[in-house]
């Protein structure tokens, strides 16, 4: 690798890590303005101007919370939960493409940290550890509520990664690479994969929602029945780091959901206008944070329009609906491509 | 029974249609509510700098008054705190001495005399009991505090003040009374 290349890329991580992190912490922001502006009120408007300095408060105080440990909790694993949950949803950026390539004095400098050739997967197997994070934390702090939510959470993710999975899977079949920059440049202008896979992305996009614990499958963070699901006994800066993990987890989902099924960088209507490649490069990075925007807004929106799901509901759709439905897609798009290859000779 | 709106509707326990089986024709309703509401008026009032508007007859916080010469008309007979459904008034008397007679009145006031904001329901009957025209109620907000201890208004709370600036206008409501007496 040359010297000029690993500059380029531990500023790109850097970056990018930096990104996510206020990404995150504005989505706080965001969120409860949004509730606010849902329901005909303001919403914080106190700390800076429309408040925009909130998020900073929020951190200011949850660092000064009092630090709680229970005295019945597993210290060692109490600690481990939140910051292996932290630890999973900062790694997943690792792998999507934020943008096309820069060329800077005849190098050619690619937009994405790394271009892994199986990146779905990795993005799967990171996301899968995530739920480590939570069980291992409700398990931890010894308390009845901590553990169902944990359990709760746990059977939930795994109910919807397998129709998360086979959604991927006709993806892939279609696209026939595992690699995420791939999928995107497939997908030049608007030739989109939704518009080739509306059932896949309705799943996709049913079980992001799922896996990110969000309205209407929060179950495992139950209020009303589970005091407060998982982390109950946290408090401080440790319930922080569960609080920011699910946003930068939104933020993450956002960005996948758009790379997958969004065209990623690419934007329609640009191709013929000539603009240089550079150009091409910085607008398609913020027209892919536009798309990533919109979907951070659609969590919000549909978190402050329904309410979430009963148990048996949540399970009924995962396993009764989501499943089966994710299983004819993969069929059709098996037979869609066969056809296509003109294997069908009657 | 005839309902108070007409957006009432009777709750019946009916299997969902097909359509509403599959949520999400009756999750893009909802979503589309909620996009209007994200784009309409937003009701709230941003309380310290804004108020709410309210009734010229409306009874807030309590003023004791002054007679036009600055004395305390109050001389402590306890009427309002007999008066008061919630009682929330108490005072001790005092006997006013050679000299203060610029202060008070009358030979008897008011040494201390206190409201429990917490305790008061603004109904306004001490200040229909008062013989001296003592104690009003008037405009004002009771404003936000953070300990109970500090909702015990004393006299440094309910007396105007000498100097004309500082005396509390109480007429709005007195012109308002007179209004809906005429």
């Amino acid at each position: 690798m040359e010297y000029s290349e690993l500059i380029f890329k531990i500023i790109f991580v850097i970056a990018v890590f930096a990104v996510s992190l206020l990404i995150a912490m504005y989505s706080t922001y965001a969120e409860r303005k949004i509730a606010a502006f849902m329901q005909d009120r303001i919403g914080p408007d106190r700390a800076g101007p429309f408040g925009i300095l909130q998020p900073l408060a929020d951190g200011v105080k949850m660092f000064m919370k009092e630090e709680i440990i229970p005295s019945h909790a597993d210290k060692v694993l109490f600690i481990l939960g939140p910051s292996l949950m932290m630890l999973t949803a900062c790694m997943t950026g690792v792998v999507i493409p934020w943008g096309n390539s820069l060329i800077i004095n005849g190098q050619e400098y690619i937009m994405q940290i790394t271009d892994v050739n199986i990146g779905i997967l990795y993005i799967f197997a990171v996301v899968s550890i995530g739920v480590y994070g939570i069980m291992i934390g409700g398990w931890a702090s010894n308390n009845k509520y901590s553990l169902l939510g944990a359990i709760r959470a746990t059977s939930q993710m795994i109910s919807y990664e397998l129709a998360m999975g086979m959604a991927i899977i006709s993806l892939v079949m279609m696209t026939g690479t595992l690699s995420l920059r791939e999928i995107v440049l497939q997908q030049p202008g608007a030739h989109w994969n939704v518009f080739y896979q509306p059932l896949g992305f309705l799943i996709f996009l049913v079980c992001a929602f799922a896996e990110t614990n969000r309205t209407p499958f929060d179950l495992p963070e139950c209020e009303t029945e589970l005091v407060g699901g998982y982390h109950t006994e946290y408090s401080s800066m440790k319930l922080g780091f569960y609080l920011f993990a699910e946003y930068i987890n939104m933020f993450i989902s956002s960005a996948v959901i758009a790379t997958l099924y969004f065209g990623g960088f690419n934007m329609p209507f640009v191709a013929g206008l000539g603009l240089s490649h550079n150009t091409l490069a910085v607008l398609g990075v913020v027209f892919f944070f536009a798309k990533i925007f919109f979907f951070i807004f659609f969590f919000m929106w549909v978190r402050w329009t329904i309410p979430r799901f009963r148990y048996d509901q949540l399970m009924n759709l995962g396993w009764k609906v989501m499943i089966p439905l994710s299983i004819v897609n993969l069929l059709l798009t098996g037979l869609v491509l066969l056809w296509r290859n003109g294997l069908f000779h009657f | 029974m005839q309902s108070l709106t007409n957006r009432s509707k009777v709750v019946v326990n009916k299997k969902m249609s097909f359509m509403e089986k599959i949520y999400l024709p009756e999750i893009a309703k909802g979503m589309m509510i909620t996009l209007r509401h994200l784009f309409k008026k937003k009701v709230t009032i941003k309380y310290p700098e804004q108020k709410r508007p309210v009734a010229p007859v409306w009874r807030g916080w309590h003023v004791l008054k002054r007679d036009e010469l600055g004395r305390e008309n109050c001389t402590a007979c306890g009427l309002c705190a007999v008066a008061c459904p919630a009682e929330a008034i108490t005072m001790t008397a005092a006997e006013r001495k050679p000299g203060e007679e610029n202060l008070f009145r009358e030979e008897k006031y008011a040494a201390v005399y206190e409201i429990n904001m917490l305790r008061c329901i603004f109904c306004g009957l001490c200040e229909e009991a008062c013989p001296k025209e003592a104690i009003f109620l008037t405009d004002r907000n009771v404003p936000v505090d953070l300990l109970r201890d500090d909702f015990i208004f004393g006299k440094d709370k309910l007396l105007e003040g000498v100097q004309p600036e500082k005396r509390i206008d109480i007429s709005v409501r007195a012109r308002a009374h007179r209004q809906i007496e005429n």
